[in-house]
């Protein structure tokens, strides 16, 4: 869906138009396909039907005469094969500056990645009428001031790099480990992420950050397989079977951070990807380096001192300096992350260690309470007890 | 693609400003100016007179009345407009870029409405 909504948006340079047909198309094939079996190029074949049903909603808006000659020259092999670079485009457009930030990041998910609101709402921690106003507010704007749909020009192209990266590490969390919906890891949303920051890093060589974001997300895909048990539950890094760990993608990983190293520039991509080589590379979990893995987080917070960043540090710095010197600066973080479930989760952990079980219990249930993803649910209720 | 750029800006700092640095401003911008004419990017503008010229007309209950002074009492006043056509949004920003006025205003690009190729959707 995404792919034809982004392959038609590009010809039309109007969201909504694209996704209307496209919702058309879509409608045809699951009327046909199981009566006539699913045709032998099912992209082709919906574009060709968004195509023609673009035509006759266009054909009924008599204004509408330049954008009919745009679609009657969609070409449907130059559209699948130009494929991905129309999408990055589309990602350039979505986080063009002139949009608000938040709305960026809200069209990017919606209009790329194909998330639904309610996802996107989940990932933000915000309610989903907000998510839903910020997009059609920006598609809107695209619109109306003419933002067009390509990839910035070289010179312009560094500026708007930042945005994108962050764009892309949120589409990558979000498939990474899913917030809501039945299956808890959307693995295909994750590996999108990754090969869209590959191609970033291959339009644009000599950027560090896109090499570190990229090293990043390689990580934590190489480790993706042992994360879940085969009943879907949650498996902790602790407990992982690390023979599964992919070690080709790894060292793929390790080199491609090596790359942005040569080039002297650190960011907070390229150390959260030092930090995840770290757990990565260490043979077991008792071999973990924590002194190395707080010392990067030091350097982290200091690019980055958001309560996030200060959350995980947490954790190292309670496999350093014990658990009673990190649930104090989990407490310090607690205003700011009240509505955060891995606040909680952490801060029951640490009380566990301490032997408060009530309070942990308690921490665990607030947690629950904030927790749509199924795996994560049940791992918190296993501790609930 | 039409586009109105308002220079906006602090009237008071533009008035302080020593006469031989304004006329060296004045001729940037009107090189710049006539270049964007003769390229067909700027199709209007000009330089607006101080707000203390402005006179507002407005509709209380029944009646109209006349006021002297501006629509809204505020530190930021226009100084001047342009009337561009180029393809898109990103074209309005460099060539607001372009521009001699960033070190002394802002530009705030606003796009005319019904001027788009991609302005109406289809209902």
């Amino acid at each position: 869906m995404a792919r034809l909504v982004t392959a038609l948006a590009r010809r039309l340079g109007d969201f909504d138009l694209a996704e209307d047909i496209a919702q058309d198309a879509l409608t045809v094939a699951l009327e046909r396909w199981p009566v006539e079996g699913i045709p032998r190029e099912p992209f082709a074949w919906l574009l060709v039907t968004a195509r023609r049903k673009g035509i006759d909603r266009l054909r009924r808006a008599e204004r509408e005469r330049s954008k009919l000659a745009l679609l009657e020259r969609t070409d449907v092999q130059d559209t699948t094969t130009h494929f991905p670079d129309e999408r990055l485009a589309l990602i350039f457009t979505c986080c063009h500056p002139a949009l608000p930030r938040e709305a960026r990041i809200a069209l990017t998910l919606r209009s790329v990645a194909g998330l639904t609101t309610a996802e996107i709402a989940r990932a933000f921690v915000a309610p989903e009428a907000t998510i839903a106003q910020r997009i059609v507010r920006a598609k809107r704007k695209i619109v109306d001031a003419a933002i067009p749909l390509r990839v910035p020009e070289p010179a312009e192209l560094p500026e708007r790099l930042a945005e994108v990266l962050a764009v892309l590490y949120l589409v990558f969390n979000e498939g990474y480990l899913a917030s809501g919906g039945d299956r808890a890891e959307r693995r295909d949303l994750a590996e999108e992420a990754e090969w869209l920051c590959g191609l970033v890093t291959r339009l644009l060589p000599d950027e560090p950050e896109a090499l570190g974001l990229h090293a990043l997300m390689r990580t934590q895909l190489a480790r993706a397989q042992a994360r879940f048990d085969e009943r879907g539950g949650i498996v902790l890094l602790e407990h992982q079977d690390r023979a599964r760990w992919d070690g080709t993608r790894v060292a793929d990983a390790r080199k491609v951070l090596e790359r942005a190293a040569r080039m002297g520039r650190p960011g907070r991509y390229q150390l959260q990807a030092a930090i995840a080589l770290v757990h990565a590379e260490a043979r077991s979990w008792e071999e973990t380096d924590w002194p190395e893995i707080l010392g990067l987080y030091d350097l982290l917070a200091l690019l980055d001192p958001s309560p996030v960043v200060r959350l995980n540090r947490a954790i190292a710095l309670a496999h350093v300096a014990g658990p009673a010197t990190a649930l104090a600066e989990v407490e310090r973080l607690s205003p700011d992350l009240d509505r955060y479930p891995y606040l909680h989760a952490t801060r029951a952990a640490f009380l566990r260690e301490l032997g408060r079980a009530d309070e942990a219990r308690d921490a665990d249930r607030r947690a629950l309470d904030l927790t749509e993803n199924p795996a994560e649910r049940a791992l918190l209720r296993s501790r609930i007890g | 693609m039409r586009y109105l750029f308002f220079i906006t800006g602090d009237e008071d700092r533009w008035a302080a400003m020593p006469w031989a640095e304004a006329e060296r401003g004045l001729g940037r911008v009107r090189a710049w100016e006539a270049e964007q004419r003769r390229a067909g990017t700027i199709v209007d503008g000009s330089e607006l007179a101080p707000t203390a010229s402005a006179t507002t007309v407005r509709q209380v209950g029944e009646r109209v009345v006349v006021m002297d002074g501006p629509f809204a009492e505020t530190k930021e006043a226009i100084g001047g407009y342009y009337l561009v056509d180029v393809p898109d949004l990103d074209a309005a920003i460099s060539l607001a870029r372009s521009s001699p006025f960033l070190d002394l205003a802002d530009i705030e690009i606003r796009p005319l409405v019904g001027t788009s190729r991609l302005e109406a959707r289809a209902g």
